[in-house]
């Protein structure tokens, strides 16, 4: 009797380990073996002698941080990341910005068909990047594109929407297009759930719906918003679907237009797999300070406001 | 307390055992025990379509009395194929078998990928062009692989709008560029073509026909000549042409390249021998209005060419039957059956010379069913191929034309400057991964 009780209060305290081993084999496997090999290859690199012909001539040897400060005072990784930044500092803010007032508007009273337009809305999300970045591709290219078309008859100037500053324009138009349906919903599904009282009593104030969506909605959705914000950025140092399939529609997106495309290119297009990591682990950590400093910074605000 | 110890041991057990049987699994290899004279079977990666039927005439025929059976691996085409094969060799599981561009070569045998099969295929050097064999040896006396397909390059314009617009066809690139311009002046409109750098291989082959030799070793160093006399003469031509708008800067293989070509907006192109079967999918309503002509020369009077394109069949050093995969590639690419039905099956323009004027090629593609003389006269052209000289990090070279060509056509900047920045980045690399480079 006292041995099963025993045995029993054992298995209780065992049954946390157990429930967590599943998860801690599939991340260890999946997560951080991986990660770790990453690493381990990035302070490795591949020796030649001679001719490079034959066998041995290729050994892999100790190279320490060669390939670090190699990728850091690489120009074409610091001009990739300007033109992310670029990139990011269009799409980011239209992007939320949208997503917040469809979310408001649908969270209005007077609108209709609200199921019809929040499906629409969102619809673009389902589609595949590299499907979107395809059909905006054929709609940009001016010889086969309907809008080009429509502007030719008209005799108004046709953009050339693959070249220079406009490049930027049509990259985050497939991002917002794409992105800007699974903000809305966030935003939307955390309108939903402020409590109808606070409405009421801010009607009874005699706030209007302006000022109700400004002073109340807003600031009681700042979560939702932090969080769609480090979404956000998180997809926008990680950009490589829209340029990689544009790039061959145009001469204007080089093979290292972003920083992960040029990671793609040194590891299978030039075959330097150990400078390639060495680049993918910099972007980890430039994306882990960037999203988790912001998040430490939003953070500290709301505690700041909550306390005064 | 015992029972939880117990248990975990159990579970560490077992995850152990797991771990164990998947490396096990991992270590086990495909290739077969067996002696050489038994059965053996082969894996063959290739992106030529059709290839299954025509490796199904050797299971059915020299494969079975030989007791050798290949299985077909269909894969993505060019550096991505390189790319799988070396990941596979790391591995030690590469198959048998492996189609391979002939730029491709020297990268592969630089990360001893390839297996030197000169005992089984000498034999059959007198059945391919001097150039074409050349390069499956490196210049050394070793081969890599046997030649499958060539890719003579050929001019190819529209005869009709020539015609109308009181064009003759270019017979020197001075010419080439005089038709470009007359053109411009009947039609502001039109372009003969477009300078395209998106396919690096084109731009190789004009410079291997202008006489440059890109990869050259002296001892056991390389020499990389990516900027000399020859490919800076190809450079500023169509960097000029570019510049004065004679020709098109939209890069090939687009919606709107397809488009132009249809409707006659570009009415030329630089090519390959492959090229009907390109311009029947992105030209199809232009079909029988295009001629091929030989390409223009650099000198009048002069008769050589290009090639872009063409690939190889060479055999693995994982391979555990290296003498069966070297016959197989040997009849797959000699062998007369095996040749017609590549072309049939796969449209494929053979590296065999006596192939390139046998049955399957009497008659015309029927993309150019109007110049009934279209095969003959590519295999007097594909007799003038220039030598090619590879080198082992040709796709570093490669994707540097792409960016520094893409933006010199884009801005209408010096392509000369391009070209250099071609050349540096190719030696950079070669220094960084330890090649001795000779300056």
């Amino acid at each position: 009797m006292n041995s099963t009780a025993r045995r029993r209060s054992y298995g209780v305290k065992g049954a946390p380990y157990a429930f967590l081993l599943p998860a801690t084999v599939l991340f260890a496997l999946f997560f951080a073996l991986p990660v770790g090999y990453a690493l381990w290859l990035s302070f490795r690199k591949v020796k030649v002698s001679g001719l490079g012909l034959g066998s041995g001539a290729r050994t892999e040897v100790w190279a320490g941080l060669e390939n670090y400060t190699d990728a850091l005072s690489d120009s074409e990784l610091l001009d990739g990341a300007l033109r992310v930044l670029g990139y990011g500092c269009v799409v980011v803010p239209v992007m939320l910005g949208l997503a917040l007032l469809f979310a408001l508007m649908l969270d209005s009273e007077k609108v209709r068909l609200t199921p019809f337009t929040r499906l629409a809305i969102f619809l673009p999300y389902a589609v595949p990047g590299v499907v979107a970045a395809l059909l905006w591709g054929f709609l940009y290219l001016p010889d086969v594109s309907p809008f080009h078309f429509v502007l030719d008859r008209l005799g108004l100037p046709r953009p050339d929407l693959l070249d220079g500053g406009p490049l930027y324009l049509a990259l985050s138009n497939i991002a917002v297009w794409g992105g800007t349906g699974f903000n809305m919903i966030v935003i939307y599904t955390s309108l939903r759930a402020i409590p109808a009282e606070v409405y009421e009593a801010a009607r009874l104030d005699g706030a209007t719906p302006l000022q109700i969506a400004l002073r109340i909605k807003i600031p009681m959705v700042a979560p939702s918003l932090v969080l769609t914000f480090f979404f956000s950025i998180i997809a926008t140092l990680q950009v490589y679907n829209e340029p990689t399939t544009l790039k061959p529609l145009t001469n204007s997106v080089s093979t290292t237009w972003s920083p992960l495309m040029k990671v793609y290119r040194d590891a299978f297009g030039d075959g330097d797999i150990h400078g390639a990591a060495a680049q993918a682990v910099i972007i980890a950590c430039v994306t882990l300070l960037l999203s988790f400093g912001f998040l430490r910074a939003a953070n500290r605000r709301q505690k700041q406001e909550a306390a005064r | 307390m015992p029972y939880t110890t117990r248990r975990r041991l159990v579970t560490s057990a077992v995850a152990l055992a797991l771990g164990t049987t998947a490396l096990a699994a991992c270590g086990t290899e495909s290739g077969d025990g067996e002696t050489a004279s038994g059965p053996v079977s082969l894996t063959y990666w290739t992106w030529t379509p059709g290839m299954d039927k025509v490796v199904d005439l050797w299971n059915k025929g020299p494969g079975k009395k030989d007791r050798i059976t290949v299985t077909v691996k269909k894969q993505a085409s060019g550096d991505t194929l390189v790319t799988k094969i070396l990941t596979a060799h790391k591995a030690g599981k590469a198959p048998d078998l492996v189609q391979a561009e002939y730029q491709a070569l020297p990268t592969l045998v630089s990360n001893d990928a390839l297996a030197d099969i000169s005992e089984t295929v000498a034999g059959a050097k007198d059945r391919f062009a001097d150039g074409v064999w050349q390069q499956t040896t490196l210049g050394t006396d070793a081969v890599y692989a046997v030649p499958q397909d060539i890719g003579p390059m050929m001019f190819y314009y529209r005869e009709d709008l020539f015609e109308k617009y009181g064009l003759s066809v270019p017979t020197t690139w001075d010419e080439f560029a005089e038709t470009a311009r007359e053109l411009k002046k009947a039609a502001p409109g039109k372009d003969l073509t477009t300078f395209s750098a998106n396919d690096s291989g084109l731009f190789a082959g004009l410079a291997q026909q202008a006489g440059a030799r890109w990869w050259t070793t002296s001892g056991d160093r390389w020499k990389v000549a990516i900027n000399d006399a020859a490919t800076r003469k190809v450079a500023k031509f169509w960097g000029g042409l570019v510049e004065e708008g004679a020709i098109d800067n939209q890069p090939m293989y687009t919606p709107s390249w397809n488009k132009a070509l249809n409707t006659g907006k570009q009415i030329a192109w630089v090519s390959a021998v492959w090229a009907p079967g390109t311009l029947t999918t992105a030209a199809p309503d232009t079909r029988g209005k295009w001629a091929m002509a030989p390409l223009p020369q650099w000198s009048a009077g002069e008769n050589r060419t290009g090639s872009w394109g063409g690939s190889s069949t060479a055999v693995t050093t994982d391979s555990e039957h290296r003498e069966a995969a070297a016959k197989f590639a040997t009849w797959l690419n000699t062998d007369r059956a095996a040749l017609s039905a590549l072309a049939k099956e796969s449209g494929i323009y053979p590296a065999a010379t006596n192939a390139q004027t046998s049955g399957a090629f009497l008659k015309p593609p029927a993309y150019f069913s109007n110049q009934a003389d279209f095969y003959s006269k590519a295999a007097g052209i594909a007799g003038t191929t220039a030598p090619s000289a590879w080198g082992p990090n040709v796709n570093v070279a490669y994707t540097s034309f792409k960016d520094a060509f893409g933006a010199a056509a884009k801005n209408k900047s010096d392509f000369g400057a391009a070209l250099d920045t071609m050349q540096a980045d190719t030696v950079a690399d070669m220094k960084k991964q330890g090649f001795e480079v000779a300056e």
